[in-house]
């Protein structure tokens, strides 16, 4: 059957399963957008195209399905770029479809033409420059396989407007014929035999979960390896949820601001299980120093992750699921009382500093607003983060017991990232309670996308952080500049003013009493709300390794006077 | 010092480019790339040769890099196998009738042939390893070179060697069983 390229767009990404895009029309994806109205696809029309992107990236970190973005040609495609990278850092599988100007004219200069796959080669995992419209059913099957499986990630496709235009026989390819993209599953036999070979001699085993463990859906066999060998089990930021925070074998987030027993754990052990992580510099702090006594088992999907950063005794390349359950009956079962005890002792220590213990001094930290929301949450709530000091209390005080819940930006950073994740995550669980805990700085960036959570009628809690300050910076320029505080003291509009304009409830909070009911008044309104939260300005995150210092040299929380 | 890689690449547009701003980003400084067709119309083949400093190390980061490339087939390492490698340079010397004889002398020693004859210049058109074309280029630059291009180098293994793999269980080899073909030689 002949179909234009327009509707072989939609006939694929229906076949492919997709309900809901976010984008944003415009000349060069015109006939796309006309297609569209015969297909039972969901538009989410968006107020900037980055918001687009962390959309789609928000519903499909909470999905675990592929999210898909559109954007027109030129400012609508370059406006996905940090989106995209975003995606890109944490290897998150979404499609970008953008539109192109007609064949003939690239190279031209024609209007809102920019070369969009050039720009996009370093930070996608594949991209295409489609011409013609018998090339677009092919292009989409292999753009979707190849962003869902090995380590995924955002692929994006540009279609020239004559192709969108243009007809041809529609047939969707049975299979991908891709000779050189066949991600690894199993491991060599005889390097498993060398892993479990360190198993058995180790004394001190930290398993390092990172995004990998969610991104494979391992998490089962994680838990399952864990117990058996009775390994503690340490987490990346974006390995939160992976394991259960309440399991006796959790020792919460690891690295520049984990928890102090864990990282002591990590430089005293003398076996490293890294499992779908890659040793970044905020988890490892200085590599001269970085667990020294250990040696390393390093189970990655992508093998440029092998001895990138640490130099690993037995690389295990592939499909983290498939390789842990070929592994686990291989291994004995052991109980480490002893190494469990001495990171309990630890834990201890490092409690009496806690700020959970400070009693009410009639102002506002965002750790204890966290530990709020996560009671009156019950701890099962999809939370999404900007990025800076509230994102690191929210990762330390949030305590996930499943998978798939928590959105924030960790390998790129991005602000203005928590508001659109979590409409993107609306999409993707419409029956789960969603909070994006943001900061007053980040929540600027995408601001505009509440009018979007109106319109859509997301149920979304928005509760912004406000310190009238760039905390993280504010804190570095504390600790590391000598106090001097340069482009960190922001101004914020009135909140709820603004809340108002979009038509969303909201509620500004100032004193401890007040916390509570305004969360639960939040969690009972219907469609958007916001909660601002006036916090003590010049709190720091604590604890804190700093950058190019030595993992287990920590700065830790000042005991606070009376 | 400088590895060399043997990279097989699905032929489509833009594939080079992907390559290179592969090498650009991660920070690998590539002394020489060439590029052609193969035997098969839907591969084409890269030599690229890339300075390593970190020796080893360097070399898997490149092949596990080239890997995360959709369209690369199969990368082997072929600086420490046996093999056969090649540059082709055109040499423009600036010599009137006179020095002629000379510039053809060098010619011969080095088997090189002149392709071209003007009424104040030759062309030298030169092919072999890279060492020996430096020492050509050495001995002909008093004359007065004016202009010069070279291929870049090329590289085959001999007989049924392979290069080196580094990265586990991706593509694997490019003959289904080496050992089969071994046998199979003469």
């Amino acid at each position: 059957m002949k179909k234009t390229g327009a509707e072989i767009v939609w006939e694929c990404l229906t076949r492919e399963g997709v309900e809901v895009v976010f984008g944003y029309p415009g000349g060069a994806n015109m006939p796309l957008y006309d297609a569209m109205l015969s297909y039972p696809v969901h538009h989410v029309l968006v107020r900037h195209e980055q918001g687009g992107a962390h959309m789609a990236d928000g519903y499909a970190r909470a999905s675990g399905k592929v999210g898909v973005a559109m954007a027109t040609s030129g400012p609508g495609a370059t406006n996905l770029v940090t989106g995209i990278a975003t995606a890109m850092m944490d290897s998150v599988p979404v499609v970008f479809i953008t539109g192109q100007v007609a064949a003939h004219l690239i190279g031209g200069d024609a209007f809102q033409e920019v070369d969009v796959t050039g720009i996009t080669l370093p930070i996608t995992k594949h991209n295409y420059l489609v011409t013609r419209a018998d090339e677009i059913a092919e292009t989409i099957r292999e753009a979707f396989y190849i962003a869902r499986s090995g380590r995924p990630g955002p692929v994006l496709i540009d279609i020239c407007k004559n192709a969108q235009v243009e007809s041809c026989e529609f047939v969707y390819p049975d299979e991908v014929k891709l000779p050189g993209y066949q991600p690894v599953m199993h491991s060599p036999r005889n390097l498993m035999e060398d892993a479990v070979k360190l198993i058995e001699k180790a004394h001190k085993p930290v398993i390092l979960c990172g995004h990998g463990v969610i991104m494979s859906k391992a998490e089962e066999a994680l838990m399952q390896f864990a117990v058996k060998t009775q390994t503690p089990v340490a987490s990346t930021l974006l390995g939160l949820g992976a394991f259960p925070a309440s399991n006796e074998l959790s020792l919460g987030m690891m690295g520049m601001h984990g928890e102090v027993h864990t990282n002591l754990a990590i430089q005293n052990s003398d076996l490293i299980l890294a499992f779908g992580m890659r040793f970044d510099d905020r988890v490892t702090g200085t590599l001269k120093t970085y667990a020294p006594r250990a040696k390393k088992i390093h189970i990655e999907i992508d093998p440029s992750e092998m001895h990138k950063n640490v130099a690993v005794d037995v690389p295990l390349v592939g499909d983290l699921k498939t390789v842990l359950t070929d592994l686990i009956p291989m291994v004995d079962e052991y109980d480490h009382e002893e190494w469990k005890q001495e990171i309990n002792n630890w834990k201890a220590e490092a409690d009496k500093r806690s700020i959970m213990n400070w009693v009410d001094d009639g102002k506002l930290y965002v750790a204890h607003l966290v530990a709020d929301i996560w009671k009156a949450t019950g701890g099962g709530a999809i939370v999404a983060t900007d990025v800076g000091q509230h994102q690191m209390w929210t990762a330390q005080y949030y305590q996930l017991e499943k998978p798939n819940r928590w959105l924030t930006s960790g390998g790129a950073g991005t602000m203005g990232f928590g508001l659109p994740a979590s409409i993107g995550a609306w999409f993707a669980a419409k029956d789960q309670e969603i909070w994006a805990v943001v900061g007053d700085g980040g929540f600027q960036m995408t601001a505009a996308e509440l009018t979007t959570a109106v319109q859509e009628g997301a149920n979304i809690k928005v509760a912004i952080m406000n310190n009238n300050f760039l905390g993280m910076v504010r804190q570095w320029q504390e600790f590391f500049f000598e106090k001097r505080y340069s482009a960190v003291d922001m101004l914020t509009p009135d909140f709820i003013k603004l809340a108002d304009a979009h038509g969303v409830p909201a509620r500004r909070v100032t004193s401890p009493d007040e916390v509570n009911e305004a969360i639960e008044w939040a969690r009972k309104t219907k469609g958007p709300v916001v909660l601002e939260f006036k916090v003590e300005r010049e709190d720091g995150v604590y604890p804190m390794v700093p950058a190019g210092a030595a993992l287990d040299q920590m700065m830790q929380r000042p005991v606070k006077a009376g | 010092m400088n590895y060399t890689f043997i990279a097989l690449v699905e032929n489509r547009p833009g594939v080079l480019n992907r390559v290179a701003s592969l090498f650009r980003r991660r920070n690998f400084n590539i002394e020489s790339l060439a590029v052609g067709r193969t035997e098969d119309p839907e591969v084409s083949r890269m030599t690229v040769v890339v300075d390593c400093p970190n020796g080893e190390m360097d070399a898997h980061k490149i092949e596990a890099n080239l890997y995360k490339l959709v369209n690369v087939i199969d990368v082997q390492d072929v600086t420490h196998q046996p093999s056969v490698t090649r540059d082709l340079a055109l040499i423009k010397v600036m010599v009137g009738p006179e020095r002629r004889a000379e510039v053809n002398g060098l010619a011969e020693i080095f088997r090189a042939r002149i392709v071209d004859v003007a009424a104040d210049s030759v062309i030298v058109e030169i092919t072999g390893t890279e060492d020996k074309i430096e020492g050509m280029i050495e001995l002909l630059r008093p004359l007065g070179i004016v202009e010069m291009v070279r291929t870049g180098q090329v590289s085959m293994t001999r007989g049924v060697n392979d290069g080196v793999r580094r990265v586990p269980g991706v593509n694997g080899s490019r003959y289904d069983d080496v050992s089969e073909l071994a046998e199979m030689t003469p």
